[in-house]
């Protein structure tokens, strides 16, 4: 079952993510899709879709009026304005159908996914079970799934283990294990069981599982504008009505000067001026934002979780899991001076051989790799480790081998008579402020107690972690590790993997503490979790992502979810957001800075007759005042198209200093977008002119 | 010494001046608003008013609190005039007729200052005394009061509280404005200015006949006129009349009075918001507009193209043989920049280009360095929608100075930001429909009478107040749409400024992380400066090229 939401599975997506040094990637734009999101694009003409943006509504008043015009006054001239000034309309409503459309696509094949159910559900009184459609399905149902039936609706297993097969929403094809208890028991509608059998509780009411909100989501149904968007869209409306004034007011000083515009004209000059770039591609910006964080299989429940990731500057991080590997592993042997090396990694792989623990296991590989030929199956009994002993180990041979905690160790070896010595406490004492934890081995053949050495267990720190945290450092981003490690430990795993600060010995409650005195001092504060302890400081969190494989309490917490549960995804989530926030800002002083250009293009051609003078104003030299005036209402539709892929992408953004990222915007889009029309209107005004009636 | 020299040197000297009281004066300004400690003569009008000093305003009832007392200020104000004929000191002046009194009333209650009266015809010494005098100060300290009240809201945390304008109003008049009037106007006096009550002097003209040069109480206007950035002068001819401004002396005077308050503001931001180089950039934007302003219109008036100007070597036609051109484009570029008004040259006599500067100046908004208060709080205005968009391009919810830019800061910015535009393309729009209008009000014809329209609604939609001549301006229609337009122009600004203040105040501050945008920096400066502009360029130049370029490219 591949019918998959993410467009590239999440391992290639992350590959892709390393090899780009710090680059957000993209989806493909194809032209294609403009051809087929036409339909749409018409049929968003309606008033009443335009009036939702300022900008182009004013646009589509213009092209009504103009067509009036060009009806009443029939012209080569008049017709053409018009036409372009349909088109600005048609091209805007196009770059959000496209935008919608990849959303639609994706939508599709989820609701593939939500096919009829029937659930299996238990009957409080007697146990029993009834047969009832899935979207009948209420709160705290609990209902019986085995193997080979799909889940009926989001829930909690309550009963039992099972693999399931999630690759419907996550696209990840291998199987989970979702078990009754513990934070794994969280498991989505529309999912496959692939064996055993659970009883799973229902959390969520039908219509509104996660299922749902994810297609509600790609397809933007429910997509309200951000507090930015907003900010920006009033911004946008004041030019507008400057520019509204601006050319209102220009008619009784033309007609003053002794040369009254036409109504086409003027409104020809008014669309290029209000910045329909940034107004037409607005809403397609949100959406493809949007659209790349689903496919990069992160689901937000609003867009202004993601614009709040781009203003993160404290990132939480757990340490185990995210920044480590979750199991500490062995890293080295330390023998005592009454022993040998190859003596304490014959006696320590002994100890370990039995133990099926992933500390015990990666020591048995680390002396397999350093000291090979160590020693053959011996067989013998195992030992295994308990609250009360804190040691495991083997009998064999009428050798007891025993690693553990120091203390618990030396209370053995003082047990049998005999004294840890003192350099074997120095090394773990040792070990322990590097930030690994010593495990001292020991042996007892014939009544004599003889310590070995000590095994190192590390954090390993996980590989590209250091660079990770360097990006969010460009980023402005704070990194703070939480351990519940003490002091030590923490400093150190801190150091090696590069992180800006600690939470040594966390508790839950620390973790709510850190948070709220993040936001006292006015910081956003992003984190991952996925427990049920995690839900309170997801909750607490500007942003919290939840790890898919976590808890219902964490999912509903956080604002949003991680499908495939990779706690560093929050750094991608980050630039997405930070991306989203430079593109609209990029493209709105684009179009803004395309003002000066037209200038130049109309209003030498509005007034050369009466001030031959102004003509030292074209210095485009467009052919005729109406090749001129054509061209600049061309470009001003064409640039729209031209920008789509851009919107859509985003623009390019490499983590560096806030000034950098300023000195480079402005460069490319304030000055480019000066430099860009003139070019444009010239290149458009030599096709134009060859139009009789205009050239 | 030549014109060019004498020009420089008094440019060097002024910004020496300057220079030499930014800091402490700054400082000072500062300390008179933060201040906890209310001087004697302070607590006595509280005690007289009424006022609790310790109260505190949320900033819709400080808006309320300015609006009260600028409306009782007009009325007043308008009274005086209308009633001048019983009042003491009119030397047979009678009642202004209500049209004109109507438009002087706003004009000097908005800081304008424009005058649609002839100033040693008009008015009688009383109403120059008691009347214009008086709101050159109070509207001032408006002025101040609101930028001040800005600066907190960027200062002050999860408050609603912005200060008490009767206490801002009061300190700023008796700490700032009347001290350095007092000590100004003795040094003016000692350098020539008229300071008399009397109604004028008889002397005999050489041909045997006599005539009556009217005199006035003018240093003591002179000085709160310049300071206060207020421009109307005590005599019709303003600074260009010998009584007013005698020498090039009394020159430099006049213009370090008027840009001193506005420059060192800039300081005074800084030191209250903890960062003394966010008040340096402000002033580099300033300056750097000003000085680009000054040299253009220098090169303009020495580069003449008209054959009489030609012959003198320069554009000397409505300008004063004692100051030549140096001295009155430093004069004019900075009466135009601080939205003071006052003249000592008719800048409807300069050249196409050079008579666009001071017109363009004004439709910067007047931040170079614009008014007393008005300049800081228009181009902080300016800084938050440059930020605003300069937040978006680094990817993060925009702020300035520690405050987030959101919905409702970026609307009243862009409020604060609109009204002046309406104002002057709307009122130029209206008088040109106006049927016959302008075509009796007109001197000039083509470009040029277009450039006096949109100059007398630049004037005073920006609260200048200075004219370009030219235009009579005494129908009805332009005494009441002008006052309208300086009504609009003054207390939109001030009324979105406030509540912006009140929504900066209310958050709480964001603390300055690696990914924060420095504001502190030549980049910032430069895009601030950018916006300023492109701003005003965008929104004016349809008018400016049916106006000022299509007369300079003739």
């Amino acid at each position: 079952m591949t019918v998959t939401t993410p467009q590239r599975p999440p391992e290639e997506a992350s590959a892709h993510h390393a090899e780009n040094a710090g680059r957000v990637g993209a989806g493909v734009f194809n032209p294609r899709q403009l051809l087929t999101s036409l339909p749409d694009a018409l049929r968003k003409l309606d008033p009443r879709h335009q009036l939702k943006n300022p900008v182009m509504f004013v646009v589509w008043v213009g092209s009504v009026l103009v067509t009036v015009f060009a009806i009443a006054e029939p012209g080569v001239f008049s017709i053409l304005i018009a036409a372009w000034l349909w088109f600005t309309v048609l091209f805007a409503n196009l770059a959000e159908a496209v935008a919608e459309g990849r959303g639609k696509a994706q939508a599709e094949s989820l609701r593939r996914t939500k096919k009829e159910t029937v659930a299996r559900r238990l009957l409080d009184d007697d146990g029993g079970e009834e047969e009832v459609p899935g979207v009948r399905l209420r709160v705290g149902d609990r209902v019986v799934v085995e193997a080979g039936q799909t889940i009926p609706g989001d829930g909690d297993v309550v009963e039992g283990i099972a693999t399931v097969d999630e690759s419907a929403i996550t696209g990840e094809s291998a199987p989970v294990v979702r078990e009754s208890g513990g934070d794994r028991s969280a498991v989505t509608g529309g999912t496959t069981v692939l064996s055993d059998r659970v009883v799973v509780r229902i959390t969520s009411k039908p219509g509104e599982s996660f299922v749902d909100r994810m297609i509600a989501l790609v397809e933007g149904a429910t997509r309200q504008k951000t507090p930015n968007e907003i900010a920006l869209t009033i911004l946008l409306s004041t030019l507008t009505i400057i520019f509204l004034l601006a050319v209102v007011a220009l008619q009784p000083m033309a007609r003053y000067s002794g040369s009254t515009q036409s109504v086409v004209v003027l409104t020809a000059l008014l669309v290029c001026l209000i910045p329909t770039t940034i107004g037409a591609l607005l809403s397609a910006i949100g959406i493809a934002g949007m659209d790349r964080l689903v496919q990069r299989n992160v689901l937000a429940t609003s867009g202004r979780a993601v614009e709040a990731a781009g203003d993160v500057s404290t990132l939480l991080l757990d340490k185990t899991g995210t920044i480590t590997f979750g199991n500490r592993r062995a890293t080295g042997l330390i023998a005592a001076s009454e022993s040998t090396p190859d003596r304490l990694a014959e006696a320590a792989r002994l100890a370990s051989l039995a133990d099926g623990t992933p500390e015990g296991r990666s020591i048995v590989e680390l002396i397999e790799a350093e000291h090979p030929g160590a020693g053959g199956e011996p067989g013998g009994e195992f030992v295994p480790f308990t609250a009360q002993t804190r040691m495991s180990g083997l009998d064999v041979d009428g050798r007891q081998v025993r690693k553990g905690a120091t203390d618990a160790v030396r209370g053995w070896v003082a047990e049998h008579g005999g004294l840890l010595p003192e350099e074997v406490t120095r090394i773990a004492e040792e070990v322990s402020e590097q930030g690994g934890t010593p495990l001292v081995v020991a042996e007892l053949r014939d009544g004599t107690a003889l310590v070995h050495g000590v095994v190192r267990l590390s954090d390993v720190v996980k590989p590209g972690m250091r660079e990770r945290f360097l990006r969010l450092r460009d980023m402005g981003i704070r990194t703070v590790m939480i351990t519940g490690d003490n002091p030590l430990t923490a400093k150190a795993i801190a150091a090696d993997a590069g992180v800006d600060d600690y939470l040594a010995e966390a508790k839950p409650e620390d973790k709510m503490a850190l948070i709220r005195e993040e936001q006292e001092g006015g910081r956003l504060v992003a984190m991952t979790g996925d427990g049920t302890n995690d839900a309170p400081a997801l909750a607490a969190s500007d942003v919290g992502v939840a790890m898919n494989t976590g808890t219902s309490a964490a999912k509903e917490a956080g604002n949003m979810v991680d499908l495939d549960s990779d706690p560093t995804k929050l750094i991608e989530v980050v630039e997405i957001g930070k991306q989203l926030l430079i593109t609209r800002g990029a493209l709105t002083t684009f179009s803004i800075a395309n003002d000066l250009a037209k200038y130049f293009a109309i209003l030498p051609a509005m007034f050369l007759a009466i001030y031959p003078q102004l003509g030292a104003l074209n210095i485009m030299h467009l052919a005729t005042p109406e090749s001129a005036i054509l061209s600049a209402v061309i470009f001003n539709a064409l640039v729209i198209v031209a920008l789509i892929p851009l919107a859509l992408r985003g623009v390019r953004y490499t983590p560096s200093t806030a000034s950098a990222l300023l000195r480079r915007n402005l460069l490319v889009y304030g000055l480019g977008g000066i430099v860009t029309p003139f070019a444009g209107i010239w290149l458009i005004d030599q096709l134009v002119r060859l139009i009789p009636g205009i050239g | 010494m030549s014109d060019l020299a004498a020009g420089l040197v008094q440019a060097a000297i002024l910004l020496a001046a300057l220079a030499l009281v930014y800091r402490p004066f700054g400082d000072y300004l500062a300390r008179v608003f933060t201040s906890e400690r209310d001087w004697k003569i302070e607590r006595g009008l509280y005690r007289l008013f009424r006022v609790n000093p310790e109260s505190e305003q949320r900033w819709s009832t400080y808006a309320v609190s300015i609006l009260a007392f600028s409306f009782v200020s007009i009325v007043l104000l308008y009274l005086l005039q209308r009633l001048q004929s019983v009042l003491p000191w009119n030397f047979g002046r009678g009642a202004i007729e209500p049209g004109m009194a109507f438009n002087t009333a706003i004009s000097f209650v908005t800081n304008t200052n424009w005058q649609s009266y002839s100033g040693e015809v008009a008015m009688g010494h009383f109403v120059q005394m008691a009347g214009l005098t008086v709101q050159n100060f109070l509207s001032a300290a408006v002025g101040l009061a609101v930028a001040v009240v800005l600066v907190r809201g960027f200062v002050r945390r999860r408050t609603d509280r912005l200060g008490n304008f009767w206490v801002d109003l009061t300190r700023g008049t008796i700490r700032v404005l009347l001290p350095i009037s007092v000590v100004a106007a003795l040094v003016l006096v000692a350098f020539g200015v008229v300071q008399s009550l009397r109604s004028g002097v008889t002397v005999a003209n050489p041909d045997g006949t006599s005539s009556t040069i009217p005199l006035a109480p003018a240093a003591s206007q002179e000085a709160i006129k310049q300071l206060g950035t207020n421009g109307g002068g005590i005599f019709n001819a303003n600074s260009a009349h010998p009584f007013e401004n005698p020498n090039s002396w009394t020159n430099l005077i006049e213009i370090f009075l008027l840009l001193v308050i506005p420059v060192s503001m800039t300081r005074a931001f800084g030191t209250m918001v903890g960062n003394r180089k966010q008040g340096y950039t402000l002033l580099s934007v300033m300056a750097a507009l000003w000085g680009a302003m000054l040299a253009v219109a220098w090169w303009a008036e020495t580069h003449p193209n008209g054959p009489a100007a030609l012959l003198a070597g320069a554009s000397l036609e409505g300008k004063e043989q004692r100051f030549g051109i140096g001295q009155s484009v430093l004069f004019a570029t900075s009466t135009t920049g601080t939205s003071t008004g006052a003249v000592n040259s008719m800048h409807d006599s300069y050249s196409g280009l050079g008579g666009g500067v001071p017109l363009l100046n004004m439709l910067l908004g007047e931040v170079t360095p614009g008014g007393v208060g008005a300049g800081l709080y228009g181009i902080l205005v300016l800084a938050i929608i440059a930020m605003f968009l300069a937040g978006l391009m680094v990817g993060r919810t925009p702020e300035y100075l520690g405050k987030k830019l959101g919905r409702r800061e970026v609307t009243c910015a862009a409020i604060a930001m609109l009204a002046m535009p309406t104002v002057v393309l709307l009122g130029t729009g209206a008088a040109l429909l106006v049927p016959g209008e302008v075509a009796s009000a007109l001197s000039n014809t083509g470009p040029h009478g277009l450039s006096e329209v949109l100059y007398a609604y630049a004037s005073a939609g920006n609260n200048n107040g200075s004219a370009f001549a030219g235009l009579t301006v005494t129908s009805d229609w332009f005494q009441s749409s002008l006052g309208i337009a300086m009504l609009l122009g003054r207390f939109i600004p001030i009324i979105a400024v406030l509540c912006l203040a009140g929504s900066l105040a209310a958050q709480r501050k964001v603390p300055e992380t690696a990914g924060t945008l420095p504001t502190a920096s030549p980049l910032f400066g430069a895009l601030l400066a950018g916006t300023v502009v492109l701003v005003a360029a965008l929104t004016f130049i349809p008018a400016l090229a049916l106006g000022p370029i299509a007369e300079a490219l003739a």
